[in-house]
């Protein structure tokens, strides 16, 4: 049985409390909304926090708005709120789907928004038990020195695994983050760092607001594509989202991004100049396939195999062209 | 080590207090403090669904909240979806058609196909429906088909049973139908 290890609990009653405990204490607290992600990570002993600061009661951060087309949504939000969202599922189907696709339904049932853009990393030698890790001799992301993925590396390359942020790159989405001080806006395609000890830009004492989504993200074509080893529970072993302006003269502008490979979601460059003016049909499909197999290089960090995921970064490309491009 | 803390929330129908260790899980508190050892544990990390009860409503995994986190919630386990000693539809669906065998996975299931035939608000689930909703809930005897079967099986008796409350002449001929089918249902193979 794996238990938690103590900590003090508290549940502050708005988000400027929250704020002022994080401006003085950040480094010894963990944040925690649904808590799918921190507990069984406290469990393994990954996080040792002696303050859980939950943000269960903020409903200020428990939101989906519409204002002048623009979507923007709390990071309290559910997955499956997120998942079962008219609104959402008929402007940014390709958000609700991956929504859907995260672990299972009692997971998205408590996971939030907000978790799942600050998941943490995720590598066969760090989500172990105390126990397991330590016969190992632990590792550079926690408690170590060496990393078992690149023994030559100086950096962890524990695998990005959240399967909404991918989406939100590909729809030009920007999360709000706010510390006791004041608040910033960040593109979610720079919120990300590589670099898997802590993959994002997110410094101590700062939270994750408000995720908004623009009204020109409307009506692209979008999609999702994930690959695990069971179609349950299972985080992905590669993920690919997509999504394309087009009009009459074809293709105007795409975002291809690919992750679940390394410490921070691809995005695939190059792209605006192989799909100008051309239609979203298997052509195009194979065009950006390649170009994305070119691009993405699976590391050992997950417990499947390099050159199988790399194998399938082309098929998931064509597949999720081909849902975008409604071809049957 | 950190102080206890006085926790306070409603299972089953019933306001219970606890002081316990904040970080204790409530899948702990639930079999430890208030002896309701219904909800099980398997994996301990949120992938097998044995430990699965409602929290206001929703079904999620009891092994992965900290008791703090269940302060002021309404929580039902298996030992509350019974009215007394009358089994709900979906318990009875499920001893009827076999979708109980070694029985460690049956609690989680039958809170979470309660969440479904919550939400369903009366529809009766299609297979793949049924089969998305219990994609949390690990079961390695049954293959899974004969659950399926069963939810199912108990949402027609609901949608029935509502019916012939709406309309009473009819319905005696309509139950026996449906409870003819829900104890043969047709099974479709993904
Ligand atoms: C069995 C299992 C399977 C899973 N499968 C998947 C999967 O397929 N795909 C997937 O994407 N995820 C998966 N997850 C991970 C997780 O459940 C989800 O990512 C979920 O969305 C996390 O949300 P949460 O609210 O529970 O996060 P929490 O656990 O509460 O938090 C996660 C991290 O985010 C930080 N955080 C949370 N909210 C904020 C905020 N507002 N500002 C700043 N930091 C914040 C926390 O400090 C913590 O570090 C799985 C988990 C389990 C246990
Ligand atoms: S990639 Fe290397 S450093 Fe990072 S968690 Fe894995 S083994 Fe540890």
């Amino acid at each position: 049985m794996l238990t938690l290890p103590a900590f003090e609990w508290l549940r502050p009653a708005n988000l400027d409390d929250a704020l002022a405990h994080l401006a003085n204490h950040a480094a010894e607290s963990l944040v925690v909304a649904g808590g799918t992600d921190a507990v069984p990570n406290l469990k393994h002993r990954l996080h040792e926090p002696r303050w859980i600061v939950h943000l269960g009661r903020l409903d200020e951060l428990r939101f989906v708005r519409e204002s002048e087309g623009a979507l923007s949504i709390g990071p309290l939000v559910t997955l499956s709120a997120i998942a079962r969202h008219e609104g959402i599922r008929r402007d940014f189907p390709s958000l609700a789907r991956a929504a859907s696709l995260v672990a299972s339904p009692q997971i998205r049932n408590m996971g939030t928004l907000g978790g799942n853009l600050c998941l943490d990393t995720r590598c066969t030698y760090y989500n172990q038990t105390y126990f397991w890790r330590d016969a190992l001799g632990f590792c550079l992301k926690k408690d170590g020195v060496r990393c078992h993925v690149v023994p030559q590396g100086r950096r962890c390359v524990a695998a990005h695994s959240s399967d909404v942020s991918p989406v939100l790159i590909s729809l030009d989405a920007s999360v709000d983050i706010s510390n006791a001080r004041g608040s910033r806006t960040v593109p979610v395609d720079e919120f990300f760092v590589g670099d898997g000890v802590h993959n994002n830009v997110l410094v101590p004492g700062e939270l994750v607001t408000r995720v908004t989504i623009p009204a020109a993200s409307r009506g692209l074509r979008a999609a999702y594509q994930k690959l695990r080893p069971r179609a349950a529970i299972d985080f992905p072993m590669l993920s690919v989202a997509f999504a394309a302006r087009v009009s009459d003269g074809g293709c105007e502008h795409a975002r291809l991004v690919v992750s679940a490979l390394g410490a921070k979601p691809r995005r695939i460059g190059g792209l605006d100049a192989l799909v100008k003016g051309r239609p979203l049909d298997d052509a195009l499909g194979e065009a950006l396939a390649e170009a994305a197999y070119r691009q993405c290089r699976p590391l050992t960090n997950v417990a499947y195999d390099d050159a199988y995921r790399h194998e399938m970064v082309p098929v998931f490309v064509r597949r999720a062209v081909r849902e975008a491009g409604g071809i049957a | 080590m950190s102080r206890p803390i006085r926790v306070t929330m409603t299972v089953n129908g019933r306001r219970r207090h606890v002081t316990v260790p904040a970080m204790k899980r409530l899948r702990d508190v639930l079999r430890e403090d208030l002896k309701l050892s219904g909800s099980k544990e398997g994996c301990g990390e949120g992938e097998c669904g044995a430990c699965s009860v409602l929290i206001d409503g929703k079904s999620v995994n009891s092994c992965l909240v900290p008791a703090a986190q269940a302060s002021g919630a309404r929580i039902v386990t298996i030992e509350g979806l019974a009215r007394g000693r009358r089994l709900s539809a979906l318990q009875r669906a499920f001893i009827e058609l076999g979708g109980a065998q070694c029985g460690i996975c049956t609690p989680g299931m039958l809170i979470t196909a309660t969440e479904l035939l919550q939400r369903a608000k009366g529809r009766v689930p299609g297979d793949q429906e049924v089969r998305e909703a219990l994609a949390g809930n690990l079961c390695r005897c049954t293959g899974y088909q004969k659950i399926v079967d069963a939810v199912r099986a108990a949402a027609r008796t609901r949608v029935s049973a509502k019916r012939a409350k709406a309309r009473p002449r009819a319905a005696a001929a309509r139950t026996r139908v449906s409870a003819k089918r829900s104890a043969r249902p047709k099974t479709r193979r993904p």
